[in-house]
């Protein structure tokens, strides 16, 4: 029950991430959200998207770096207190998180959080175990579209 | 010039100077006499030599005049590598007293060892390269050379010491502190790299000090090539004579070659270090006056004897007599190199060094550019490498420590830190293929 | 005392044999001799001159080593009110060495030598080197920084002087130094204890195979360490470590250093008078008993300091030593009389914390001590880091070792502290003294 996030090298200079969104918008591909983490001298772009093969391909072709990691996507009712109950289950089983971000699903009254986990399988046990939704790809990619 | 006792300033009478007066015929028969003991002593300890002579057919007995050292087999760099650590010596472990470092062509450095005569030698090219800028017993030395496994620090330290000099060991960086000491203790003379004299010069000024009011008259200048037009400046900005020396560790160190004070020309103690110049193509030694490699043997080390050391080093003879009397022959100043080498803050640097730095991190050989600058007249590398898919990491503490690694390993091989920058795959330039490794914008 | 069993390598040689042995009687005449003759050195330097001439003293006076007590003191603060140069008893042009201590507030102190200075201070170090072992076959590393400090080539002479080869690394990169320990089977360490314990950490990370190091003794110096400190690094790096005392004011190091025995550090008290002081009355404390050590360089020329109060704690130890040297022995320094800290009124060692710290299992002997005082109480903050193997996410466990390590500074300090655990090499790491105190109190 895994995402494939794309995630691309990027210099911290005026127009990179431009091209990277033309490249995309060039092969008719959308992008269902992206994060950016960045220091003072690179950027690390983290995208989601539904044809990520095809985007991972026509990245490539272009001389980008694309890794392709499996990220965990959690439904959380937009509500006070719906991200700390899913942040209590991992602290109670001492999963670690190495990085997370947050968008808002178009079906419904509802955010997605998507998690990096350092041991994704056991993250997600442990939020089924405790009744959360983990969301696969089907249902991401199908919600969107 | 009249000079009223040897140890007025740039008397060329400094008794230790005795050697760069000699006859040339007396100091002939004596490089002669040291050349053959050299050989010898190199044929029957070092198994790299003799078995290059022996292929050669060279043998010990064949050296009857100076010339024939066109018969004997060239030591190149890499050789150095090659027998590390110890396979040049030609003493036994006890007899080394001394043991200095410094970069090899690739992750592991180059080692030299010195016996206790050895020792002495250094010191006596030393403080004739003190005495032959007019350096006398009762000048003040702020030695601002690196201490430690470069021989610049030390080799300085110990001929200004034994010349009677009172030194102080300040070493490199902190700027301040040296125009402190330079002003509080009124150095006479300062021992660096010529760049790093820029910077001081600069510092003085910003802390509102003026060096030609301090008592500081001279500069002895090495581990770096520079120019006429930067001793033009350093002279008429600070107000102090600028001397160029020139030494390498594989020789002995800083006390191969002074100027005198004519500032025409390096003298080489050729009593101890026999100089040929050599085309770097063909290997045939050139007629005096013809640019070419500068090659060196030693014609007293005990320790670690070199036989025709190919020094890389583009110069030529200079054949005119110089004014100052000295017999012994002058060379011009270096300029040029015939390989990659760089000088970076008065360090060796070889483009390779940085290649194993980061293959040794990476695995496989990235793309990667090497770029110096000059801030501040202080030399800056910044080392490009391109991400590759293989280290690449959707998160950022990984990219940071791939960085940090980088630069880490680049510190660990060639001594000085560098800044890395994580380039985007192509964004550095190919030329037929292969990237040009190296921009160097320090003179422009 | 150890015996014999517990010391495998015990062997008296001697670099000056006479000297180290003289009979006692012997001994104190000349110390007479030289004070006396020290007193007529200073007498032309300005800051003696004034003294001698307000207590009314003269060389006459001298006749036993006992009236030392009648001359005046010499600190830190003078040395940096007469900068650079007013203790200066030579000409300079008689001078052909300047040294700096590291001032770590305003300007640092310069110490002067002679070309008689710099031969004489060689032979010191020589003789705490031989009596540690080494023996002019050995190949030495020194890992002290050069330059201005005189650690670093206070060793470096006294090897020479013996015979031994020098590799002069320097201080930094330590990957490089633990290749060229490898490569050029490096006999004997020489650097600070923490620069060594940083060594060991950096080798056990891998890459270099301990069976392939040559390395078999160590001389340390420069900061103050522990009993504890010395079994930690002796483990982790498998050699002998043996301590030398020094500081730049009254030569450099080869004020002392300990002998095969390793009972104290043999105090070269021909050369140097050593006296161990009350800080508060400056008074003698009997022999055993911790006090500020005060002394008086007999046979410097260029910068000869009479009673240099050295701030620095220690006992003295007048038992003979099985060794055969006759000289008094000093302990190790326990702390500083400046960097004694009075806490909620009661004084302070940061070593007392260290060894605190080194009585716990788990704990790396790295540690920050911060002192607040947010109204009118001082507290407390150690920040100690903990072992990487024993780094547990375990919110219970890591309390227990919390808990643990405050029992035990409270044990050793009588003080509470709130002790912070932080994670392995988060703190900074110091090739040369260690920064361990930050003191944020307007005191």
């Amino acid at each position: 029950m895994t995402i494939p996030q794309l995630s691309l090298f990027l210099e911290n200079k005026p127009g990179h991430l431009n091209a990277i969104c033309r490249t995309l918008a060039e092969a008719q591909i959308n992008i269902v959200t992206l994060s950016m983490a960045d220091t003072d001298q690179f950027g690390i772009l983290r995208l989601i998207i539904s044809e990520w093969e095809k985007a991972q391909k026509v990245l490539v072709e272009k001389g980008f770096v694309v890794n392709v990691s499996n990220v965990v996507a959690t439904e959380v009712e937009d509500r006070p207190g719906g991200m700390a109950e899913i942040l209590d289950v991992l602290e109670s089983n001492s999963i670690n998180i190495e990085y997370m971000y947050a968008f808002t699903f178009r079906r419904g009254n509802s955010a997605v959080l998507v998690f990096r986990f350092d041991d994704t399988d056991k993250a997600v046990a442990a939020l089924q175990a405790a009744g959360k939704n983990v969301i696969g790809q089907v249902e991401l990619f199908e919600g969107i579209d | 010039m009249q000079y009223e006792h040897w140890n007025d300033a740039n008397s060329p009478l400094h008794p230790a100077s005795a050697p760069d007066f000699l006859p040339d015929a007396q100091r002939r028969a004596l490089q002669l006499h040291r050349l053959q003991r050299v050989v010898k002593r190199a044929y029957d300890n070092v198994e790299l030599f003799r078995s290059r002579m022996d292929q050669k057919g060279v043998k010990t007995a064949d050296i009857r005049e100076l010339k024939d050292s066109a018969m004997l087999p060239f030591t190149v760099k890499t050789d150095l590598r090659d027998t590390y650590p110890f396979g040049l010596f030609a003493s036994k472990l006890p007899d080394v007293v001394r043991l200095h470092a410094s970069s090899g062509t690739t992750g592991k450095p180059i080692v030299v060892a010195y016996t206790r005569g050895d020792m002495e030698v250094w010191t006596s090219v030393m403080i004739r390269t003190f005495a032959a800028c007019g350096v006398r017993s009762g000048d003040i030395v702020q030695n601002a050379y690196g201490y430690g496994l470069f021989t610049g620090g030390l080799g300085a330290h110990y001929g200004a010491e034994a010349l009677g000099a009172t030194v102080i060991p300040i070493s490199g960086g902190n700027s301040e502190r040296q125009i402190m000491v330079m002003k509080d203790f009124g150095s006479t003379v300062i021992c660096a790299t010529p760049s790093y004299f820029l910077h001081l010069i600069e510092q003085a000024a910003a802390m509102g000090i003026s060096m030609q009011e301090l008592p500081i008259r001279a500069g002895i200048f090495g581990a770096e090539p520079w120019t006429e037009e930067m001793r033009s400046r350093i002279q008429a900005e600070s107000g102090i004579q600028a001397y160029d020396i020139y030494g390498l560790s594989e020789i002995i160190g800083p006390g191969v070659a002074s100027e005198c004070s004519a500032q025409c020309g390096l003298h080489i103690f050729e009593d101890h270090f026999y100089p040929e110049i050599i085309d770097p193509d063909t290997l045939e030694v050139l007629p005096d006056g013809a640019t070419g490699e500068l090659v060196l043997t030693t014609l007293s080390k005990e320790a670690m004897p070199m036989i025709r050391y190919r020094t890389r080093d583009i110069t030529r003879f200079i054949t005119e007599p110089c004014s100052c009397g000295r017999t012994i022959r002058r060379i011009q100043r270096v300029a040029a190199r015939s390989d990659d080498m760089l000088i970076i803050r008065g360090v060796n640097v070889f483009p390779s060094q940085i290649e194993e730095a980061l293959l040794r991190v990476e695995g496989t050989l990235p793309h990667y550019q090497i770029i110096l600058t000059r801030e501040h007249d202080l030399d800056q590398v910044e080392v490009q490498v391109e991400v590759t898919s293989e280290v690449f990491s959707d998160r950022v503490k990984a990219m940071e420590d791939l960085r940090k690694q980088l630069g880490n390993a680049i510190a660990t091989i060639i001594g000085i830190r560098a800044k890395v920058t994580l380039v985007e795959p192509l964004t550095i330039q190919r030329s037929q293929g292969k990237a040009k490794r190296v921009i160097d914008n320090r003179n422009k | 005392m150890p015996d014999s069993s517990s010391t495998p390598a015990v062997e008296n040689r001697f670099f000056d044999r006479p000297a180290e042995t003289m009979a006692t009687a012997e001994l104190r005449q000349l110390q007479t001799a030289r004070l006396r003759t020290l007193v007529e050195r200073v007498a032309h330097v300005p800051f003696y001159r004034e003294k001698f001439a307000a207590d009314g003293i003269s060389a006459a006076m001298i006749k036993s080593p006992d009236d030392l007590r009648r001359l005046p003191f010499t600190t830190k603060a003078d040395l940096r009110e007469n900068y650079p140069l007013g203790f200066l008893a030579v000409s300079r042009d008689a001078v052909i060495r300047y040294h700096g201590s590291s001032g770590t507030t305003g300007k640092p102190t310069f110490v002067a030598y002679t070309r008689a200075d710099l031969d004489m201070w060689a032979g010191l170090c020589a003789r705490f080197l031989v009596a540690g072992g080494l023996r002019p076959n050995h190949v030495c590393q020194i890992a002290f920084g050069y330059g201005l400090f005189t650690g670093g080539f206070g060793l470096h002479y006294g090897i020479e002087k013996v015979g031994a080869a020098i590799i002069p690394a320097a201080g930094g990169q330590t990957q490089r130094q633990l290749m060229l320990m490898e490569d050029l089977q490096t006999e004997v360490l020489i650097c600070t204890p923490s620069y060594a314990l940083h060594l060991a950490e950096v080798l056990q990370e891998g890459g270099i195979d301990r069976s392939k190091l040559a390395l078999r003794y160590a001389h340390f110096g420069g900061e103050p360490w522990t009993d504890d400190m010395r079994q930690r690094i002796e483990n982790d790096l498998q050699i002998t470590c043996f301590n030398n005392y020094g500081l730049s004011e009254v030569i450099g190091p080869g004020v002392s250093g300990e002998c095969a025995w390793r009972n104290g550090m043999h105090i070269q008290e021909d050369h140097f008078m050593v006296e161990c002081l009350d800080p508060q009355t400056l008074e003698p404390v009997p022999d055993g008993e911790p006090g500020e050590l005060v002394f008086t360089a007999l046979t410097k020329q260029a910068f000869p300091l009479i009673r240099y109060r050295t701030r620095d704690i220690a006992c003295i130890d007048r038992t003979p030593c099985p060794c055969g040297r006759t000289t008094a022995r000093m302990s190790r320094v326990t702390g500083r009389t400046d960097d004694m800290l009075i806490i909620r009124g009661v004084n302070v060692f940061p070593s007392q914390v260290e060894e605190a710290l080194l009585r716990v299992e788990g704990t790396e002997p790295h540690y920050l001590i911060e002192i607040d005082r947010p109204g009118t109480l001082d507290q407390v903050t150690v920040k100690v880091e903990v072992r990487s193997s024993d780094l547990s996410d375990q919110m219970s466990s890591m309390q227990k070792l919390r808990q643990r390590i405050a029992r035990e500074i409270h044990a050793v300090t009588g003080i509470n502290m709130t002790v912070h655990l932080v994670e392995p090499k988060s703190l900074e790491r110091f090739t040369g003294k260690a920064k361990r105190v930050i003191d944020n109190r307007k005191l």
